[in-house]
């Protein structure tokens, strides 16, 4: 594995299911009374989050404290941040406090890679701008994994799995690393939407494209909605709320026209009634609960990794 | 001691190898042969001499931002690059947008002395887009304007544009264009294509640029008015240009050494030293403008040098600054891109360079035929000199070279400003 995380493209086929294993291993922990491992004891992980996002801090911190690693909270607001210092003043002076690895959150696109450029710690990307979440697309393809095949899981990559993902694949972080990392594992994958929330050159890239989600729906064995963000609404993305919500929402006359197994995605936070119907965001085929408690196996598994943690976690009750 | 030089050897375009004297400013021989004189003599076997090299588009920075650029380092670096006039342009704090303001550039330029400065001054107050500026007291005054220029920014509003077309034909005026349409380009960071999908940066689409340049050639045929355009960076623009200048219009054109070499792959880094308005575009790009500079649809090549301080590049790709210098490459990467693909003889870059760029900004004295009688700026260039890795730490006082580390051929040998030599033997003079 590469020493920081910041595409999805930076992990190979193996990288990956090793990923995916690692996380299998550390879940079963979450069923002990203490869940807590030595591996990162004396270890600093730093979560610097310029964006407000507490769902990925939290999950992030989890992981880190669940691996015995010491962890700081850097958020920008009311830090030197706000007053106007630079990423790369921010950067060294985690760098003078010995930051083991850096969780970053920013919302530029390729803050991660400039940050890796200016520390001497692993570098993972919870997030930049409109580019890339990696560890989102792995708790998903986990997530997929864990559903669609249970106690076979592991060892297995996600070849012939059909993924729609729909929505604003455009300024789609999620959307961008889920591409990647779903077509490194063999999945198939279909993004579904209006063309404006599509980039231009969106034909480069190892997926299909379909302006027709209800044509998708019976070949899906996922339908991942993606978050229609607030300043889309007003920018001539499309016509109106109502519009797309008719055109790419789902609801229950939607979920009905998928196979019996599919499952439904989000990543959060949702618009209920919006990209995705009340009744469909608590149904049993929605896996959103169980994507936010496999975010945080999936985030030890990565820190675990990158950091080359002493002790593997004994899985022996 | 004589204030006179003898070039010996020189390979000057239509006569080969040559001599030339320089005497008062001037060029009083020209041949094989030329007799001493009692002048310096500058042995130039080998090496190609060229009128002076002319840049229409120069950010100095002063007034407002001497941390980045100075009339004085900013034209040191112009010597060095072989040049011996830069148009200045605009968008200075204060903006260059009163006779005050391009008079104060202009003696600027003629205290440092190390090459011609030519205020541009801007066509709309303040840059701001909404009323012209007061193009002909600028036009009257000393610094004797006469490109005029928003750019930076574009001036959007048609009927403007319009206007201002027409006003500076009472002078002999020409309006510089910075064609990029705002409302298509909002937050815009990389050109629109693959490479901006795939980093997530927002896309900055071809046609921003082509369809206000289709406008644009279209009012200044309807007012019979000079319309230049500013860093053409598309295929497209390129075609558009041929097209106008098929039917006769009043337009013209340049391209940036930067956008003749580079293209958007390398934002892939997110280093923002190659962020830069307009954007670096694609390798077919390059390939037609190449093409349309050989051809003579666009007819000059113009630096577009832009010094920024390290902090406004040391950051996130969004944060930082557009913009990237180039004076003192120039001329090299012209010799990569143009001569040694065979695309243009020396006699092509003595012409995109210093006799279409100084007839464009109407300068008197400048890009003149090497002959006898004509004034002496010259420059003496080896283009055998093996390739060296640019270094970012030149004359300038930023260090936003696109180039720095990589291989280009070429030196620039000496400058000469009307006799005086401003560059010699590779270091000022």
């Amino acid at each position: 594995m590469k020493r920081h995380l910041i595409s999805a493209a930076d992990l190979s086929r193996g990288d990956a299911l090793l990923i995916l294993d690692t996380a299998e291993e550390l879940a079963s922990l979450a069923d002990r009374p203490i869940k807590k491992l030595p591996t990162l004891r004396g270890r600093t992980v730093v979560n610097l989050f310029f964006e407000d996002s507490t769902r990925t801090r939290i999950s992030f911190e989890a992981a880190a404290k669940r691996l015995s690693a010491d962890v700081i909270n850097f958020s920008a607001k009311g830090s030197s941040v706000a007053k106007g210092e630079s990423l790369k003043d921010t950067a060294l002076t985690l760098e003078a406090m010995g930051a083991d690895a850096v969780v970053i959150r920013h919302s530029a696109s390729g803050a991660a890679h400039r940050l890796a450029g200016w520390v001497r710690g692993s570098v993972v990307n919870a997030g930049d701008g409109t580019h890339e979440h990696p560890t989102q697309a792995l708790l998903d393809a986990f997530t997929i994994r864990r559903r669609l095949k249970g106690a076979t899981a592991r060892g297995t990559a996600l070849d012939g799995i059909r993924v729609t993902i729909v929505g604003d694949v455009l300024h789609s972080r999620v959307a961008r690393s889920n591409v990647l990392l779903l077509s490194t594992l063999g999945a198939e994958v279909t993004l579904a939407a209006p063309p404006t929330l599509l980039p231009l050159a969106v034909d480069t890239w190892p997926c299909a494209v379909s302006y027709d989600l209800d044509s998708e729906l019976p070949k899906s064995d996922v339908v991942m909605m993606l978050r229609v963000q607030q300043e889309r609404m007003t920018a001539a993305y499309f016509p109106s709320v109502r519009e797309y919500s008719r055109r790419y929402g789902m609801d229950t006359a939607r979920m009905a026209k998928m196979p019996d197994h599919a499952i439904v995605m989000h990543p959060g936070p949702m618009n209920r009634g919006v990209e995705i119907a009340a009744e469909v965001a608590d149904s049993v085929r929605s896996t959103i609960v169980e994507q936010v408690a496999n975010g945080v196996t999936t985030r030890m598994a990565v820190l675990y990794l990158l950091l080359g943690g002493t002790e593997f976690p004994e899985v022996a009750p | 001691m004589s204030d006179s030089w003898l070039i010996k050897g020189a390979q000057v375009a239509g006569l080969g190898a040559a001599d030339l004297l320089l005497a008062g400013g001037t060029i009083t021989a020209v041949g094989a042969g030329v007799s001493e004189a009692g002048a310096q003599v500058l042995d130039a076997s080998g090496l190609i001499a060229l009128p002076g090299l002319v840049d229409l588009h120069t950010h100095l920075r002063e007034p407002g931002r001497e941390d980045a650029e100075t009339v004085e380092t900013g034209t040191r670096a112009a010597a060095l690059g072989g040049f011996t006039a830069v148009h200045a342009m605009a968008n200075t704090e204060p903006v260059a947008d009163t006779a005050g303001v391009v008079e104060q550039v202009w003696r600027l330029g003629r205290a440092a002395g190390y090459c011609d400065v030519q205020p541009v001054g801007a066509v709309t107050a303040g840059l701001a887009g909404t009323r012209l500026a007061e193009l002909g007291t600028m036009a009257d005054s000393a610094a004797h304007v006469r490109v005029f220029s928003d750019d930076g920014r574009c001036v959007a509003d048609p009927l403007l544009m319009r206007r201002a077309l027409e006003y500076v034909k009472a002078f002999d005026g020409v309006i510089a264009q910075h064609a990029q349409d705002p409302r298509l380009t909002e937050g815009a960071q990389l050109n629109e294509g693959e490479i901006s999908g795939r980093l997530g940066l927002a896309g900055w689409p071809a046609v921003a640029e082509e369809a206000m340049i289709a406008r644009d050639c279209l009012l200044a045929a309807h007012v019979g008015s000079a319309l230049h355009v500013c860093h053409v960076s598309t295929a497209g623009s390129a075609e558009i240009v041929r097209w106008a200048k098929s039917k006769g219009w009043p337009v013209t054109a340049e391209v940036t050494p930067h956008h003749l070499l580079l293209t958007d792959e390398l934002a892939v880094g997110y280093d923002p030293v190659f962020k830069v308005n307009p954007p670096l575009r694609t390798a077919a790009d390059v390939a037609e403008l190449r093409r349309a500079l050989a051809d003579g649809t666009i007819d000059c090549v113009a630096t577009d040098h832009a010094p920024h301080p390290v902090e406004a590049k040391e950051t996130e790709w969004s944060e930082a600054a557009f913009g990237m210098t180039g004076l003192e490459t120039a001329l090299r990467v012209v010799q990569q891109a143009m001569v040694d693909t065979g695309l243009l003889d020396w006699a092509g870059v003595a012409d995109r360079m210093s006799v279409r760029p100084a007839r464009i900004g109407r300068l008197t004295g400048q890009g003149a035929p090497l002959a006898v009688g004509g004034p002496a700026n010259l420059t003496l260039y080896d283009p055998a000199a093996p390739a060296e890795p640019v270094s970012a730490a030149g004359a300038s006082k930023s260090r936003n070279t696109p180039f720095a580390g990589m291989a280009l051929p070429g030196r620039v040998v000496a400058t000469f400003l009307r006799g005086t030599p401003t560059v010699l033997d590779g270091k000022l003079a």
